[in-house]
């Protein structure tokens, strides 16, 4: 029964616990949980994403969605990149106008799985996270959709901040998922409301490609997805498995284009 | 072979991220016709078509490629672009200095006609995303857009194309995927397959070639000899 985060603190890379008074280090240093940057709990091989693993979420985008009729799972994959962890700042682009949060269940593999049939596909789980899967919908184009100028910008796809073992979570399909936005929650389901369960999902992509430690299955938001602005506190919560902080920040946190492009060294 | 991560110039070493690239020759929108204005796609593509080639896919040259029964595959002859320094937002004039050289990449799929929704039981299976053992320094190609690309199927030339004429050009392309996603050294980014790219069935030899990068060699076999 274990608890783990990946923090950086005073130059190193540490595993850390919960702890009353914060979190403890493994060197046994105890820290308040704003002390540390926090990484995503664990070192993300191949990052999966479901769309319309929920039938409300369906629902909700029914009016702009072109093929309603599901006949497999509707999966994508996501690069290192759009990786944060909690407590991170994800960047809201000045032209957006429609930027939504997305509260997930993440499954982490932790048994190699090829060709495994549902019955037998939970000894595969390693553990659990939550996961904020931002979607930024003014670059959504029907080509390979949902697109990844859409979902996998830079640090738009936030997890942990806990990797909980999956001996921890007794019905991963009993977990009440909340996302609240400057302390109201907006956004409110249960995993038991997935269309594609996790050992369905596990059979359905394990058949034709090998899962391998390390791998991530995103599975999915409810409806309830809002606007959110630069300045938002966005708080993902999975009952039981954690609360993941997220800030909203605007373009003047960066460079712009112009002032990126001089600091590199282009010429105008 | 595995897949090689070794280079013989900075940065040393492949990450292993490998992003592909749909749809980047004009001929093959072209060949979709009027349906890129209608549904599901409503609009031709305005920024690259993207996907991620995973880990279970990356192989290399002499590998075989394992298809279901009843299906042959889709060999697509790619440039790998492989990025030298983190590449975030970098223009298309300056591309060169974020390119550390290239490779082979025979970017295989299941052959899919439906563009709407990313395939990944097309593209993401197992061991279809060989990768050459030869990368060329950038500096040692002249003109990476205008590269002759060449497939052989058990010896029978089936498919002659290039790297030029592309709707994205190698520059074009890292300036318009680095807009919004960092590329870090050792990942490889796909110019993407040229039109017609011809199809193997279980049983057949696959050679990909690009002119003054390399080349390499596969075989399909049915997935139940496995």
């Amino acid at each position: 029964m274990t608890r783990t985060a990946r923090v950086a603190y005073a130059g190193a890379i540490h595993t850390a616990f919960p702890h009353d008074d914060g979190i403890r280090l493994a060197d046994g240093r105890v820290l308040a949980e704003s002390a540390v940057t926090w990484l995503p709990p664990f070192e993300a091989g191949t990052v999966l994403a479901l769309g319309l693993n929920y039938a409300d979420h369906v629902k909700e985008l029914a009016r702009e969605l072109t093929i309603t009729a599901k006949d497999e799972p509707l999966v994508f994959l996501k690069g290192p990149g759009t990786l944060l962890g909690h407590r991170g700042y994800t960047r809201r682009p000045a032209d957006v106008t429609f930027m939504h949060y997305e509260c997930e269940l993440a499954v982490v593999i932790g048994r190699t799985a090829r060709k495994v049939k549902a019955a037998n596909a939970m000894q595969h789980v390693a553990g659990y996270t939550v996961c904020n899967d931002y979607a930024f919908r003014d670059y959504l184009e029907n080509w390979y959709r949902p697109n990844m100028r859409v979902k996998n910008r830079d640090g738009a796809t936030v997890l942990g901040p806990w990797l909980v073992s999956a001996d921890e979570v007794a019905d991963p399909h009993a977990l009440e998922l909340a996302t609240y936005v400057n302390g109201t929650r907006r956004q409110h389901g249960s995993t038991a409301n997935m269309v594609n369960d996790i050992p369905a999902l596990i059979e359905y992509l394990s058949d034709f490609m090998t899962l391998q430690p390390g791998d991530v299955i995103l599975t999915g938001t409810p409806d309830g997805v809002v606007n959110v602005q630069a300045g938002d506190e966005v708080v993902c919560e999975v009952t039981g498995i954690g609360r993941l902080l997220n800030t909203i920040v605007d373009d003047s946190s960066f460079l712009s284009t112009q002032q990126f492009q001089s600091a590199i060294g282009v010429p105008a | 072979m595995p897949f090689d991560p070794s280079l013989g110039f900075s940065p040393w070493r492949l990450s292993g991220v490998v992003y592909g690239t749909l749809l980047n020759d004009p001929a093959s929108l072209a060949a979709l016709g009027a349906a890129v204005e209608k549904p599901p796609y409503k609009a031709p593509p305005q920024a690259p078509v993207l996907y991620l080639k995973p880990r279970n896919t990356l192989s290399g040259p002499g590998s075989v490629i394992h298809v279901p029964a009843a299906t042959s595959v889709r060999v697509g002859v790619s440039l790998g672009i492989i990025i030298g320094r983190t590449a975030c937002r970098v223009p298309a004039n300056a591309a060169d200095n974020f390119i550390a050289g290239y490779t082979v990449v025979n970017d295989i799929c299941l052959p899919h006609d439906n563009f709407y929704r990313p395939s990944l039981r097309f593209n993401a299976r197992d061991g279809f995303c060989p990768i050459a053992n030869a990368r060329i320094a950038a500096a040692l190609v002249s003109d990476p857009d205008a590269l002759a690309t060449r497939v052989w199927i058990d010896d029978e030339p089936v498919f002659e194309g290039s790297t030029g004429g592309r709707i994205r050009s190698v520059r074009r392309l890292l300036a318009d995927v680095t807009e919004f996603m960092t590329l870090q050294p050792g990942d490889i980014l796909l110019l993407g397959a040229g039109a017609g790219a011809p199809v193997a069935a279980d049983g057949q030899r696959i050679r990909v070639e690009i002119s003054g990068i390399g080349s390499m060699e596969n075989r399909v076999e049915r997935e139940e000899s496995r």
